[in-house]
């Protein structure tokens, strides 16, 4: 029986060094010239180092430079068998025959003579009469020739009468060149010092070697990223290789096949299974980031190298980020500015986001403020005004000990906002705790809001948190019954609080038919002022202040002649001089007295006046139009038409 | 015993030959023994009678190395077949991550596979744990015995397999069929890993 030569064990898929070049040039030369130079060949060398690809590459190499050789490969106990075979057929001068007329016979492993005398006689035989005819015989051995037990002398001198050649353990350069070789082979491709890592291990069996191979292209196969040469050097075993390169027997080819690929199949299973656990997490780090959220300590984890359960950190973190989501909708509900803040991002702290929530909670989060703008001193106190700004300052000195509420009561436009939102400054240094200054409008519209979240507890909360309650127009809570409801609960919890209260009214408390007596007449229970329509002087003063801010510069005359308009509130007064501005800018000249009579009253068209228009007998009688602004020398445009009635 | 220990970065397997007595239970691990490189193998525990019966348990550790990360560790055991050392196969069935059923291919032995077949259930079951998941094997021993004295691997199949797990032939004796069986169940204990499943 001849087993046929592996197509792969050939020459030019050998790796070639310093530890084997010799046998190689020794086997190279024989298929060259078989029979005429070394014969025998004998090759011995450790299992794993290559000897039956040098033996088959001889075959392959002296078949290919010459067809018509006849080439038999077989192991000794292929050898046996067929002897065996052969003489119990009666045919062993037949099988004589036929190894004398092979032109190269190549026998794999004879250390397996030991003890078999016969075989050890045949083969003596078999050689002389192969020398004889100049027909090559190449053996191999895991060890030399004089260490076969019981080997017959006579056989051991015919060997050494050719060439008794060894191969050693392959180099750290012919281990990474047989690694490169291999990984080529197998398409498989590696990071920059993977195969140098693997190869510095002292592994000198190349089967253990592509055993090492093996399990890093079944790594790298399961794995997205590419493997680093420590994780090479850990998956190749390194750490005990090197300690247990002590001379031990190794056992024979076939069980160290059964045992590495073992190995190589539990290898590539765990490299599957650890690397599914990377895969999780770097799929919850695309998740979570993608949500917003910092995983640092996912990435933590990944760069770790898996010192703690993955799954059990996933499953922390995941929770984590639960948490902070619940935190996040509760303090969003509770404090709407909150939605969407970096706090609820941060599972490495839970704690932040908590503090915050509970601060939310607690109604910490500020309702509306005043407007800082607005100042109790610089508002210009007149005989009119006095009342209600002594109230004001009465409140602000002693909140919630004077008058509790305070109810300003003044047409639009005369400065209850203004007072408002100055009280409400005023009280702020001088309560502990939030000062809500905000119109009953806004209040409706948080109301809705909170029925809407159903947070309605909240928002209860965010206001009973408050040390002074300033709501502006509380007569539009008009016909709006729940706003009614929630403020009059609010109004004496506050109250039995002990906290100050203010609230202004475009209508007298007497006009407000649509609000709720109760609530009402809590309103009446206070401190009810009313701030009438600016006197003259404060609107001069007013206009002094405006002209100073916006202009740089006070003309008295031009703010004693616009104070002197007989509007009816500040804002008006505002609109006025402000058209006198934009004429002026119009003009690119200061605003001047001349100029804003042109512009309030007419006086002075640029165009060339049609003083008919005047002798035409339409003439202001003496009582009946109070104001020449009302007499329309020129129609305005329809913008300008439209403001004017909206004024 | 924990299969994974992230902490210790190790995998540490217990698998346990089961099957009743003489099935060939000590013959595949002397086989894997005898195939084990010796830096890699620890000493093989075996308590035997003086008729090479096992009276306690074979124990025979694996250190398979560093892999991917992780000190990776087998530890094989035998239980005894006999049927009145149950207590002892309780007791080394505790913690099991996988079972290598041994059955014994003649025909003449198939009550003592039903009745350890049985046995092993129950035992696991007085454990909590259901033999549906847990991950076994079934290797069909000494098919190299004359066919009329056997029953082919179908035929055992058919006997014992009735969940269709994995089954192997073998010949613990010469070998055939011993690290294929380990494979095997290493797989499957592995891969519970990714399941997260790691026996408590």
């Amino acid at each position: 029986m001849t087993a046929t030569l592996n197509p792969l064990y050939r020459f030019d898929t050998l790796v070639v060094g310093a530890a084997n070049r010799l046998a190689f040039t020794a086997a190279k030369a024989v298929a060259e010239s078989p029979g005429t130079v070394y014969n025998p060949l004998f090759i011995y060398a450790r299992p794993g180092l290559g000897k039956t690809h040098l033996l088959m590459g001889i075959g392959h190499a002296a078949r290919a430079i010459n067809p018509r050789l006849t080439v038999e490969y077989l192991t000794l106990d292929e050898f046996v068998e067929s002897f065996h075979a052969a003489v119990a057929a009666g045919q062993g001068e037949a099988y004589r025959r036929r190894f004398s007329d092979v032109d190269l016979l190549l026998v794999d492993d004879v250390q397996f003579l030991t003890h078999r005398r016969e075989m050890q006689a045949e083969l003596l035989r078999l050689s002389d009469a192969l020398q004889t005819t100049n027909r090559q015989i190449v053996l191999t051995s895991d060890r030399p020739p004089a260490e076969i037990e019981a080997l017959d002398e006579r056989l051991i001198r015919r060997f050494a009468g050719g060439l008794v050649i060894d191969i050693s353990a392959p180099d750290y350069e012919t281990r990474v060149a047989i690694l490169r070789r291999k990984a080529e082979e197998r398409r498989a491709s590696f990071g920059e010092g993977v195969l140098e890592a693997v190869g510095s291990l002292v592994i000198d069996n190349v089967r253990e070697l592509l055993g090492a191979l093996n399990r890093l292209v079944a790594f790298q196969a399961v794995s997205d990223t590419p493997l680093k040469p420590a994780q090479a050097r850990a998956l190749a075993g390194g750490a005990e290789l090197a300690e247990e390169k002590a001379p031990k027997p190794e056992p024979t080819t076939r069980e160290a096949d059964e045992f590495s690929d073992f190995l190589s199949e539990v290898s590539a299973t765990v490299a599957q299974q650890v690397d599914s656990w990377r895969t999780r997490v770097a799929a919850a780090i695309l998740r979570w980031e993608g949500e917003g959220f910092s995983t640092a300590r996912l990435e933590a984890l990944l760069q770790q190298e898996m010192t703690t359960d993955p799954e059990q950190v996933l499953r922390q973190f995941e929770s984590d980020v639960h948490r902070l989501q619940a935190l996040h909708a509760e303090a969003s509900e509770l404090a709407p500015s909150l939605a969407g803040s970096s706090a609820f991002r941060d599972p490495e702290d839970i704690a932040g986001a908590e503090a915050i929530t509970q601060r939310a909670r607690e109604g910490a989060h500020p309702p509306p403020a005043p407007l800082p703008i607005w100042r109790l001193d610089d508002l210009f106190e007149s005989a009119g005004n006095r009342m209600a700004l002594q109230a004001a300052r009465a409140v602000a000195g002693e909140p919630a000990s004077r008058y509790n509420p305070l109810v300003i009561v003044g047409a639009s436009g005369v400065g209850k906002t203004h007072l408002l939102h100055a009280l409400g400054n005023a009280l702020a240094p001088r309560v502990k705790g939030p000062v809500a200054c905000l119109s009953a409008h806004e209040f409706t519209g948080e109301l809705i809001e909170a029925i809407d979240r159903d947070a309605i507890p909240a928002w209860r909360a965010r206001y009973r948190g408050t040390a002074a309650f300033l709501l502006d127009d509380v007569h539009l809570v008009a016909e709006k019954d729940r706003t009614q409801d929630e403020l009059f609960v609010l109004f004496n919890y506050l109250i039995e609080s002990g906290r100050q209260m203010v609230f202004t009214s475009a209508l007298p408390l007497a006009d407000m038919k649509s609000v709720e007596g109760r609530l009402r007449t809590r309103l009446e229970g206070g401190l009810v002022v009313d701030l009438p329509a600016p006197e003259r002087e404060v609107r001069q003063q007013v206009v002094e202040r405006s002209l100073q801010a916006k202009v740089g510069a006070v003309d008295p005359e031009l703010a004693a002649y616009v104070g002197s308009r007989p509007v009816e509130s500040i804002r008006a007064v505002h609109g006025l001089l402000q058209r006198i501005l934009n004429a002026a800018e119009a003009q690119g000249s200061p605003p001047t007295v001349t100029l804003a009579r042109e512009v309030l009253e007419g006086s002075q068209p640029k165009p060339p006046r049609k003083t008919a228009t005047r002798s035409s007998g339409v003439v202001a009688p003496a009582a009946g139009i109070k104001s020449r602004e009302k007499i329309v020398w020129d129609w305005l445009d329809v913008g300008d038409r439209i403001v004017e009635e909206w004024r | 015993m924990s299969l994974v220990n992230f902490t210790a970065r190790e995998i540490t397997c217990k698998i346990v030959y089961y099957g009743p007595g003489r099935s060939g239970k000590t013959t595949n691990l002397q086989y894997v023994y005898g195939r084990v490189p010796e830096s890699r193998r620890g000493r093989m525990v075996s308590l035997a009678t003086q008729t090479d019966r096992t009276l306690f348990f074979d124990f025979l550790p694996l250190e398979l190395g560093s892999i991917s990360g992780f000190t990776t560790k087998f530890q094989l055991y035998t239980v005894p077949g006999q049927s009145y050392y149950n207590a002892t196969r309780k007791l080394v069935l505790q913690g099991a991550d996988g079972v290598v059923f041994v059955a014994d291919s003649q025909a003449r032995r198939f009550d003592d596979n039903l009745e350890s077949l049985q046995n092993l259930q129950d035992n696991l079951l007085a454990q909590g744990v259901d033999i549906r998941q847990l991950p076994v094997v079934f290797q069909y021993n000494k098919q190299d015995l004359p066919r009329d004295l056997i029953l082919t691997q179908e035929e055992m199949d058919d006997a014992l397999n009735f969940r269709e797990v994995q089954s192997f032939s073998a010949d613990a004796l010469h070998g055939t069929g011993v690290f294929e069986t380990l494979k095997g169940i290493s797989e499957q204990v592995l891969k519970r890993l990714a399941a997260g499943s790691a026996v408590a």
